[in-house]
């Protein structure tokens, strides 16, 4: 015995320790994946020692292993042993190790609660420190939620170190648990005043990073943040609260006039650059939020401007990023001011560093104007020619992009000059926007009109030199600039030139190399050329020249016929038998242009893409009622069926006359043309008044001058831009000079007047006349759409459940849960309350007979607003130094109006001060202290209202709006796992041929661009759950799944489990492993997902009499069990639906509120329920043949209620 | 809010990285991966911010990153963060390193990777929402002023 203790000692000094793994690894360079998994294997021995310093050592080991990359999750219950050493040095690693490791999949963390709250409330705050710290990394609701009163607790810790970590760690909980946020903020507010500087700077920061979510619920910090503002001197807390103001100011205005002048102090005196920083970019944000009335308004934009201009003019790369950065703000409300340093930003366009250059160019977007953009262009351009790396010259491609269509294409002159630029971007190789170019291409061709002619003429060009795009750079983007390219002349064809040579082009065999939604394209728009030939040759009286166009059709269109691609295949094959038929007629000289062209007749308007979401939904137009009255009584059921049949045969000789009724018909024709005629959708030929551009007007003020132009207007082949730059120099020039003339000669008759204007000869934009005539039609929107711009909310943002009022005074029912035997001390607290609102209710009305009836009718309503709002206008209308902040909102007291008394008592005495220290005039100061006693009486009054009135009006915490009643979906698969690559839906269904297995369908869609295969599907199986195989291949063998997925593609895959026991719900742990392959090369990616067997998949929806279902509950030998859900509205019948849908029941019969169902399970038991509606509440008792089985689908069940 | 801190060398090879977002073992060794491209890249006398890759979050997250001898620091934050600051704290984080190695080189990171795993404790302590304030640190900084430079790292080579 003790021979083999010594052994185990000396095995133990063998051993090796981290730095000997860590040379190890060194030492192993060629097989290091070999030597680690030895060292895991070594490390599993390790883990099965009973010494926990061996112990320790391991999961040291491991955690090394874990930041090289290895899966460690395996050793999660090991971790854990480790967390709860008694000795810190090992509890240390323990904790370390969790953080690296855990996240809220992790099984085994809700065994470490309890351990938690342990090491929470140590005595040694190192303990305490630790495991707060590990705590940040992985904590989960469930443990946010049953820890949150322990860390409130060690908020007022004697050991600053606790109180700083417990602070920080709040912000996490919070976000866990959003419930835990109104209960804990009045102590989070305390420690903004906290005598530690770290405890002090954690508050701060936690708040900054709760109000950046939500600022508008931390308004009423205000005061108080500015004070700690201009009295605090550590600079970090500094920047954060800075970094706060500027997320408020654009909330209240007068916030901002108030924060001007200290912080425009702070940028003359600090040295500090990163505080500079900041301030600069907040008092951007005040002004931003400020509406012009500022005296010093335009001061402190040149002192930015003036400061940012030296940071950018410093040779230190990061001043000079960060300069452009707070630049790019200024640019968005006072671009004057940032345009006169233009000659600064062009420069850093040159900068060798490539952050730079982005910001740079960022700033450009707001620069150009009608006279300098074809300039910067220019600019560009030349710089897309020099870039080396694909992705700034992409970058800089859609710069240049954004830049000429911004705003509508506002400060775009001459469109043939766009043109000519877009059709220069299609020279790009290797580039990835071609999709944006041709969008381009069509929005310009569609909108602007008179670009049309030339724009067709560049596009048959474009689509001449086709086979230059298609063969070099097949495999990336560009060619999706010919899809714009065939759509622009088969639409435009009219203006073609050669509309014979164009269809030529598109029929060449090269075409069908391109991508399938481009030859489709190609197709429609070949017949649209062949109708506008068939009309000119037609009209020429050339049948000849007809009938060899219709040939080459013939002969051509079989190349699209046999394309792989469906959508090509179907219209070319149709289009060919429509061709083939017109070749009949053509040789019966039967004249057939017309009817041809009457296919595309009528012209395409622009929608704007939110069209469809802004339709109205019309007066009196209930979306979520019943077209047809459901069938649902049970009574009638057997007579409906017939009701049903006779029904319809009464219909049907109606049916009859009415077709054959021609004034019926017309009556029904008009009644179509005049709803086409209201519907936005329907594209009707000529666009309607409110179509037209609103600015139109004023581009039709603008004198057009008709230049006879020197070079014809459509240059043969590509054009270069540049000769457009000259064209439009020497237009400029030339109206330079006529207006000139004018002006002399106005100035000769204003000296004849003897009145002199100073009218300096500048030129502003408005001085550029358009070349064309420009029309540029908006975009289409239905009528009385709503404007907003609430779409772009995400409903999924972690940081929304966070938005909760934090003024509102506490109600008792908020308290964090605290785990402790139940007691009698809930029922006190009411009993308590009674006689305070007794107390209080007599006071306001002496108050109230002085307001007017009005007044008193809106304080009413919103008291608690005003009090806080008037705290904050008070606040806001004075001249520093600050009033001191509104009181912090009580904390659920047993004597609150004591505290409530003192508070304001204390209140005052610390007004009178104030107002003494004043200087303003007296009579002023008589109007503030009026206000002040107002406001104390208004929170007199506030404290009146008794604290629980909050809970009767309804939910405490507003986390949202009540959900809407709804029916269940259609859809049965439920999200399973998705990643960048790949989305999993599933749906587990149960089969009655074969008793104890379930078939698992997968849906899988690729959501990336690149090609998913060698997918497999590997599962764990448990004892009880075990996936169904091909022959021969092991447990640990993943499954394939029979498909490939290119992109944007989703398939099912279906896959069997045969399950032993079905009366307990069960999860089984997956992963998919694939490989995505695309243009740079493949790479192999996981995703982990969890099957989840809930015991209704188990249940096949099953019909039942009612006469069977009565025996089977009078036969005795099943067991009952029963739950009930309180508040629930949605109706009985979507109640019904849901449970029929979601957990495959039947309802055999339903008496008003009141239904039975039944659902039998894969291995038959059989399953009654009866589900009764009460007023807000369900219960529903149930019988099954297994205990079990029928409790853990009552849970279940409760779950899916309690979500109604 | 600090996303990340990954610590690596000019071959790419991670030498400490912290994680305060979970992450599977396989995105976090591509995130390392994608950020050693895009750092490693970039000239010695260019800014040290950049526009964040895709994996760890997008737009609003940019990389704040030293270049030491061997070793590149990174930071991942999101706009919360002063620029200046992680600055900052990166040349402390750097400082502290070498007070308790007295001239950290390479190899001592490599080699007592767990006590460099606790020196970044207050780094880490910064972990749930990051305390700036670092009492630890024993010398005071003017922070902001960037223009202190390093006394001497020569040994971290």
């Amino acid at each position: 015995m003790a021979l083999k203790m010594v052994k185990g000692s000396i095995d133990r000094m063998f051993d090796k320790n981290l730095q000997d793994l860590v040379r190890g690894i060194r030492n192993h360079k060629e097989d290091e994946a070999k030597y680690i998994s030895q060292c895991i294997d070594e490390i599993k021995q390790e883990l099965k020692q009973d010494n926990i310093a061996v112990k320790a050592n391991a999961v040291c080991k491991l955690t090394y292993l874990q930041m090289l990359g290895y899966d460690i999750s395996w050793a999660a219950f090991n971790i854990i042993e480790v967390m709860s050493a008694s000795k810190f040095t090992f509890k240390r690693i323990g904790y370390l190790a969790a953080s690296q490791s855990f996240h809220e999949g992790t099984d085994v963390i809700m065994l470490t609660t309890n351990q938690i709250r342990k090491d929470l409330s140590s005595p040694s705050q190192y303990d305490t420190g630790v495991a707060l710290t590990g705590l940040s990394c992985f904590v989960t609701p469930d443990l946010a939620r049953d820890l949150a009163n322990d860390i409130m607790t060690l908020m007022s810790h004697t050991k600053p170190y606790i109180r700083k970590k417990a602070v920080l760690i709040m912000y996490k909980v919070f976000l866990k648990y959003p419930e835990s946020l109104r209960p804990a903020f009045p102590r989070l507010k305390e420690k903004l005043e906290d005598p530690d500087p770290g405890v002090q700077s954690a508050a701060v920061n936690v708040i900054c990073e709760l109000a950046r979510r939500n600022p508008k619920n931390y308004l009423s910090l205000a005061p108080l943040f500015f004070k700690l503002m201009t009295s605090s001197t550590n600079n970090w807390v500094l920047i954060k609260i800075i970094k706060l103001f500027g997320a408020l100011t654009p909330l209240e205005p007068r916030l901002g006039k108030k924060l001007i002048e200290p912080l425009t102090n702070l940028i003359h005196s600090t040295s500090a650059m990163s505080l500079l920083y900041e301030c600069v970019n907040t008092v951007i944000a005040v002004l931003i939020s400020l509406s012009s009335g500022m005296p010093n308004h335009s001061a402190s934009i040149q002192l930015c401007v003036q400061k940012l201009r030296i940071l950018i003019e410093d040779s230190d790369q990061n001043l000079k990023y960060l300069g452009l950065l707070a630049m790019s703000k200024i640019l968005k409300t006072h671009p004057k001011s940032v345009q006169s340093h233009k000659d600064l930003i062009l420069q850093c366009l040159d900068d060798k560093d490539e952050s730079i250059r982005l910001r740079a160019l960022d700033l450009l977007y707001g620069m150009v104007s009608k006279k300098n953009l074809m300039e910067i262009v220019k600019k560009l351009m030349t710089h897309v020619d020099k870039a080396e790396g694909t992705t700034y010259r992409d970058e800089l491609l859609t710069k240049i992009i954004d830049i000429c269509s911004q705003s509508n294409y506002q400060y775009i002159t001459n469109f043939e000059w766009y043109i000519s630029i877009l059709v220069e971007l299609t020279r790009l190789e290797g580039t990835r926007h071609g999709h944006l170019i041709a969008a381009q291409m069509l929005d310009v061709a569609i909108r602007v009109k008179a670009i049309r002619k030339f724009a067709v003429s560049q596009m048959s060009a474009l689509l001449d030199s086709a086979h230059l795009l298609a063969s070099s750079t097949q495999r990336n983007g560009i060619c999706e600039v010919l899809y714009a390219a065939a759509w622009i002349c088969g639409e435009f064809s009219e203006h073609l030139q050669e509309p014979h040579h164009t269809l030529e082009a598109m029929l060449r065999p090269k075409v069908t190399t391109l991508p399938g939604h481009i030859q489709a394209v190609y197709v429609q728009n070949v017949v649209k050329l062949y109708a506008s030939i068939l009309q000119q040759k037609e009209q020429a009286g050339e049948a000849e020249g007809a009938q060899a166009v219709t040939q080459l059709m013939v002969d051509r269109l079989p190349q699209f016929v046999q394309s792989a691609d469906l959508e090509v295949q179907e219209r070319a094959s149709c289009i060919l038998q429509l061709v083939k038929h017109i070749q009949k007629l053509q040789a019966k000289d039967v004249p057939v242009a017309e009817e041809v062209s009457a296919l595309f007749a009528g012209e395409l308007n622009p929608v704007a893409p939110k069209a469809q979401k802004k339709v109205p939904v019309p007066e009196g137009l209930d979306l979520d009622a019943w077209i047809n009255e459901p069938l649902s009584d049970s009574e009638s059921e057997d007579e409906r069926p017939r009701a049903v049949f006779h029904e319809e045969e009464q219909r049907r000789p109606k049916h009859r006359p009415s077709e054959a009724d021609e004034e019926e018909l017309a009556r029904r024709r008009e009644a179509r043309k005049q709803e086409q005629a209201n519907n936005p959708f329907y594209i009707k030929s000529s666009p309607s008044p409110q179509k037209r551009y609103q600015d139109t007007p004023g581009v039709e003020h603008i004198p057009v001058v008709q230049i006879d132009l020197s070079v014809p207007l459509k240059v043969p082949g590509l054009p270069m831009s540049d000769q457009y730059v000259k064209l439009e120099e020497e237009r400029r020039h030339r109206q330079k000079l006529e207006k000139d003339k004018r002006r002399k000669k106005r100035k000769e008759k204003e000296k004849k007047g003897k009145r002199r204007h100073s009218s300096l000869p500048t030129e502003s934009d408005e001085d550029i006349a358009p070349a064309q005539q420009v029309d540029i039609i908006t975009e289409e929107m239905p009528e009385n759409a709503l404007p907003s711009d609430e779409d772009d909310k995400d409903p999924n943002d972690p940081y929304r459940a966070l938005d909760i009022d934090l003024d509102k005074p506490l109600a008792d029912s908020e308290k964090l849960p605290i785990q402790k035997h139940r007691n009698a001390e809930t029922s006190k607290s009411p009993e308590k309350d009674v006689p305070v609102v007794e107390k209080k209710s007599k006071k306001p009305k002496k108050k109230e007979k002085k307001h007017k009836e009005k007044e008193r009718d809106k304080e009413k309503k919103k008291k608690e607003k005003e009090k806080k709002a008037e705290d904050l206008d008070f606040w806001l209308s004075t001249t520093p130094p600050p009033a001191p902040a509104p009181a912090p909102a009580p904390v659920p007291s047993t004597d609150e109006y004591e505290d409530a008394k003192t508070e304001v008592q204390g209140e005052e005495d610390d007004a009178e001060g104030q107002d003494q220290d004043k200087k303003s005039p007296k009579h002023k100061k008589k109007k503030h202290k009026k206000e002040k006693e107002e406001r104390i009486k208004g929170k007199k009054k506030s404290k009146k209202q008794p604290p629980g009135s909050e809970e009767a009006a309804g939910e405490p915490v507003q986390n949202g709006a009540p959900e809407e009643e709804q029916l269940p979906p259609e859809s049965s698969y439920s999200l399973l796992a998705e990643n960048s690559y790949v989305k999993m839906a599933c749906d587990i269904r149960g089969s009655l041929q074969e008793d104890s297995q379930v078939t698992v369908a997968i849906v899988l869609e690729n959501r990336s661009s690149s090609i998913l295969k060698g997918m497999e599907l590997s599962v764990l199986d448990s004892l009880n759950a075990r996936m169904a195989r091909p022959q021969g291949s092991s447990v640990h063998d993943g499954v394939p799944v029979p498909f490939q997925l290119p992109p944007g593609v989703s398939n099912e895959a279906q896959y069997v489990f045969t399950i032993q026991s079905i009366v307990t719900a069960q999860k089984l742990k997956g992963t998919l492993s694939f490989i995505a392959k695309n243009d740079e090369g493949a790479t192999h990616e996981k995703l982990d997902f969890r099957l989840h067997f809930s015991c209704s998949s188990y249940l096949i929806t099953t019909p039942c009499y009612s006469d069977a279902f009565a025996k089977l509950l009078e036969s005795g030998d099943l067991s009952m069990s029963s739950v009930k859900v309180d508040g629930i509205r949605m109706s009985f019948q979507n109640l019904l639906a849901k449970i029929c849908f979601h957990h495959h029941f039947s309802v055999v019969e339903r008496v008003d509120s009141c239904a039975s169902m039944y659902s039998r399970s894969i291995q038959g038991h059989h399953v009654c329920l009866l589900v009764k509606k009460g007023e807000n509440s369900v219960s529903v008792d149930g019988k099954c043949s297994d205990s079990t089985l029928l409790s853990s689908l009552l849970e279940e069940m409760k779950a899916t209620l309690a979500k109604c | 809010m600090i996303k990340a801190i990954l610590i690596f060398n000019n071959h790419g090879k991670s030498r400490l990285s912290m994680f305060y977002q979970p992450y599977s073992e396989d995105t976090q060794q591509q995130i390392i991966r994608e950020t050693f491209h895009l750092v490693s890249k970039r000239d010695e006398n260019v800014c040290n911010f950049l526009e964040g890759g895709l994996l760890i979050g997008g737009s609003d997250n940019e990389l704040i990153y030293r270049h030491y001898a061997t070793i590149y620091f990174v930071f991942c934050v999101d706009s919360s963060e002063s620029e200046f600051g992680i600055l900052d704290l990166i040349q402390v984080f750097v400082e502290t390193l070498d007070k308790c190695f007295e001239n950290v080189c390479e190899l001592d990171l490599i080699f007592h990777v767990d006590k460099a795993g606790l020196v970044g404790a207050p780094a880490r302590a910064v972990s749930a929402v990051k305390n700036m304030n670092l009492p630890e640190i024993p010398r005071n900084i003017n922070i902001g002023d960037i223009s202190i430079k390093v006394p001497n790292l020569p040994s971290f080579k």
